[in-house]
Order: C-alpha cells, then sequence, then structure tokens
C-alpha cells in the first residue's frame, strides 16, 4: 500500500490508519472524527491529501485540450485562478470531479480524485494523442495539505508572515509557509475559509509539524467526509458516476455549453432537453434514536411501496446535530419541506427534504 | 462458578455471570473499534435467545455492528440508559455500557466462553 510522506507523523498522532484508494490514510485521530469536525468549523483543521492526483499540463494547445476535456471554460483562468470541473464522458455521465488551475500560459494543473488517479492519467493520455500538449504526472512528488476552518487564514498568515486573507478565493500564489515553499491556494473542500498547500513530498513533515505547533488540528477522512457532506459538496463514487448526469448532480453551473464541442456535450444538452427526472437533495432525519442513513437506502414517499429515490451519502452531523444525508430522488419528491422516509436496514426512518448546504461558512 | 466472573467471546461480547444470570456488554476492543456510538438497538424483555443469535445492532458514525448472544436465556432486563446516552458504551464499556441480563437456560455454556487470556489471543491474531 502507498503511504504519504506524512505517514510517520500519522501514526505517532495516534491515527487509525484506513486503506483509502490504495494508500494507507489516517480515517480519525485520538479524539475521534466527531470532535475533529467540529475542530474544523470552530477553529482549524489539517488534512493529509497527498494522496490526491495531479497532472501537470504544458504546451502550445493547453487550453484547447482542457476545453475539449472538461465541462467547465478553462478560458476564464487568468495566471494564478483555479475552478472547479468535470470530466465528462460520450454519455454525459462524470468520469471525475477536478480543480484546474491555471499557473501560467499554457501551463496548467489538473488535480483529480485518488480514486480515479489510474482511470483519469489513461483518459488525459489518450485524448492527449489529438493536440499539441505534454502531460506529466506530478502526483508521487506533490505533497498536499489542506488547512481549513475559521482561524485558518490567520494562521497561514502568521506562519507565512504575510495577509494570506489577499489571495482571493479559487486564487493562488507562492510562498513560503514556515519556512516551506509552497503553493498556496485558497481552496477547499469543507465549506470553510482556508487554504491547500502545495510542497514537495520532502519538505511536507516539516510544514505539518509546523502547522499542528501553531494549533491545527489533524483531520483524518471520516472528519473530511463528514465536513464536505455538511455543505453539500459532492463526492465521486456516491453524488457522482460514470452513469449520473451532473444536471443531476445539480452541477450545471460547472458545464457550460455555450463552449466550442467538448466531450459529452451533445448528450448534456439532451439532458437538459428532455428534462431531468431526478434530482440530489438534502434529507434531514425526524428524531434521534434512529439510525443513521447511508449509501444506497432507498428513499420513500411515507407509506408507499415504490422508492422515489436512493440515499448517495448519509451521516450524523455533529455541527447541525442530525442525521442528514444527500439523495437523488424524483423531481416530485424534492420540494423543501416534503417529507419523506429512508429504509434503514428493515425500517422506514421519518425526514424533511430541507434546504442545501446544511452548514457552509458559519452558517 | 464464582461469582463476578467475566467471560469473553470471538465476536466482541463480554459476559459477566451471577448465579443464573448473565450480564452482556461489548468489549472496550469493540467500542474503541465503532468510534463514538449513535444507537444502540436492544430486543424486548421476555426474548428468548439461542446462543449465537443476533441480538440487535450497534451503530456509530463509521459502522454498523450486530450483536450475538453469547448464550441461550430469556432477557430479563435491557439497559435502557443505552437509548439516551449511548456514549455510556464508549465510556464505559464493562460498566455502565452493559446491554442486557439474560436468565440462562444452559449454565453449562459458560464453560464454552474465552477467558480473558483467551479473548487476548483472538486479539492478537486480527
Amino acid at each position: 500500500m502507498l503511504r504519504t510522506s506524512l505517514y510517520d507523523l500519522h501514526v505517532r498522532q495516534g491515527a487509525r490508519m484506513v486503506s483509502f484508494a490504495g494508500w494507507d490514510m489516517p480515517v480519525c485521530y485520538r479524539s475521534g472524527t466527531a470532535q475533529e469536525v467540529l475542530a474544523c468549523r470552530h477553529g482549524i483543521g489539517l488534512f493529509d491529501v497527498s494522496h490526491m492526483a495531479e497532472f501537470h499540463i504544458t504546451g502550445s494547445q493547453a487550453l484547447a485540450f482542457l476545453q475539449y476535456v472538461t465541462t467547465n471554460d478553462v478560458a476564464r483562468l487568468s495566471p494564478g485562478k483555479s475552478q472547479y470541473s468535470l470530466l465528462a464522458n460520450e454519455h454525459g455521465g462524470v468520469i471525475d470531479d477536478i480543480i484546474v488551475t491555471n499557473l501560467a500560459e499554457d501551463d496548467y494543473l489538473v488535480v483529480a480524485n485518488a480514486g480515479c488517479y489510474q482511470k483519469d492519467w489513461e483518459w488525459f493520455s489518450e485524448q492527449a494523442k489529438l493536440f499539441d500538449v505534454s502531460l506529466v504526472d506530478e502526483t508521487n512528488e506533490t505533497a498536499l495539505i489542506a488547512v481549513q476552518g475559521p482561524a485558518a487564514i490567520g494562521l497561514i498568515s502568521e506562519l507565512g508572515m504575510f495577509d494570506a486573507s489577499q489571495i482571493k478565493r479559487f486564487h493562488a500564489g507562492e510562498g513560503s509557509i514556515a519556512g516551506v515553499p509552497c503553493r498556496i491556494s485558497r481552496t477547499g473542500y469543507t465549506g470553510e475559509d482556508g487554504c491547500e498547500l502545495f510542497c514537495t513530498w520532502a519538505s511536507a513533515p516539516r510544514l505539518w509539524t509546523s502547522l499542528v505547533s501553531g494549533g491545527g488540528v489533524p483531520c483524518g477522512l471520516g472528519a473530511r467526509d463528514i465536513l464536505r457532506l455538511e455543505a453539500a459538496y459532492p463526492l465521486y463514487g456516491h453524488e457522482l458516476n460514470e452513469d449520473v448526469s451532473p444536471l443531476t448532480a445539480g452541477l450545471q453551473w460547472a458545464v457550460k455549453t455555450a463552449k466550442a464541442d467538448f466531450i459529452g456535450k451533445r448528450s448534456i444538452v439532451e439532458q437538459a432537453e428532455q428534462g431531468i427526472r431526478d434530482v440530489l437533495v438534502g434529507l434531514t432525519v425526524v428524531g434521534e434514536r434512529v439510525s443513521i442513513p447511508r449509501q444506497d437506502c432507498s428513499v420513500y414517499t411515507p407509506s408507499a411501496e415504490a422508492p422515489v429515490g436512493r440515499v448517495t451519502s448519509g451521516t450524523l452531523s455533529p455541527t447541525v446535530d442530525a442525521r442528514i444525508a444527500l439523495a437523488l430522488v424524483s423531481r416530485e419528491a424534492s420540494v423543501v419541506g416534503t417529507s419523506l422516509e429512508i429504509d434503514i436496514r428493515g425500517r422506514r426512518v421519518e425526514c424533511t427534504v430541507t434546504k442545501l448546504p446544511f452548514y457552509r461558512n458559519g452558517v | 462458578m464464582m461469582a463476578n466472573d467475566i467471560w469473553f467471546t470471538p465476536t466482541h461480547e463480554w459476559v459477566r455471570v451471577t448465579g443464573d444470570v448473565a450480564e452482556v456488554g461489548i468489549t472496550d476492543h469493540a467500542q474503541e473499534e465503532l468510534g463514538d456510538v449513535a444507537l444502540v438497538q436492544l430486543p424486548d424483555v421476555g426474548r428468548v435467545l439461542q446462543l449465537g443469535e443476533k441480538f440487535g445492532e450497534i451503530e456509530s458514525i463509521k459502522a454498523v455492528s450486530e450483536l450475538y448472544s453469547p448464550l441461550t436465556g430469556e432477557i430479563i432486563e435491557i439497559n435502557e440508559d443505552l437509548e439516551t446516552s449511548p456514549e455510556q458504551v464508549n465510556d464505559d464499556p464493562y460498566g455502565e455500557g452493559w446491554m442486557v441480563k439474560i436468565r440462562l437456560a444452559e449454565p453449562d455454556e459458560v464453560g464454552k466462553l474465552l477467558s480473558e487470556a483467551g479473548y487476548q489471543t483472538v486479539l492478537d491474531k486480527e
């Protein structure tokens, strides 16, 4: 199994390790997932996400290539700017969700999910044959540490000896944090303010240790999943997969059909014309002494026999103190305030369709 | 059979026998693995269980685990505190975290349970 360069630190800090996408990663540390979620929401959470894939794309047709394989409009990116985007397939399903960053002219970085690493690299390599581009896989040289929470910008400013709030949301700058050269990207996956720090594999332990000394609380993958669910961010393999339209997942804003042709454009336009049958909604379970909804639980209108949808992700949220879920349900059942039922291992549990996000940026 | 002997199962339940009544819970190892317990589903008083029969579920953010009866007998008491305070299973797994009390139908079954050393061997293998 693969290990990030922070493995020894995680173990020393009491992490419980788990296998994820072929990597040995911390699922939580000693105080547990719920405490880590709250630490991030009220202070600073630290996340080792070095397992994620990084692909460096350069060449005279780098822009044209990325416009062709992604759904969002890459031309909107000036140097230092990033955007959330999707790799769509011909059928209008999603291969992966990614962040595309313009580093300089004809020079881009794509950050993709660890679980889609092999698939994405093969896809990019195949499609790149038609373009004058160079692809370099920088996954195993690039360490990535997310610093998230209301006090995160303060800590980064302190350790970087500059005002990190000057970096705008979805922008990046180069700097030195605790003496470690980094690209500092004002992005994240928690619904809190903060940054993601890109540095070399070798320098990551020093950076992590400084962040911990500065008050950052190590958070594992368990906390990461709850935070993104509370913020209603999709997780590939749950809300997104190769058979689900980005429109169903509520991601029409990341699909720019006014662009010139891109992979999946025709199918997605057809999906929009035919109308989207299922939509992604938030569900909040009524009551406390009931089971936690989980992926693939069926969703029903009260007392009905036939399901109207299924849960894509579910958890017990320490932040809003409720059992919550994201679910794909038919349009008729998707109105906020609708009462529905979730079948959890044979028992029907009452829930209400809730406005998304459940929690983001202090609200 | 001494009073207050504590025995174990390979599925991480513990048993404390006093006379013909067995108190049952899950071990410290089990509660550690689960993380913060969110819900404990227990059977009704009066239910008769066979050795090895599933009698409930325990759920955390991470996982759902099934509870298996270590002995054959009738449930004479359940720990109702766990409905409002499931965290007792984490905080005091061998005390306030007890789950059910069973009146033994087959006292000889106690002899087949694991001693503390026997349970440690199970843990070492995991």
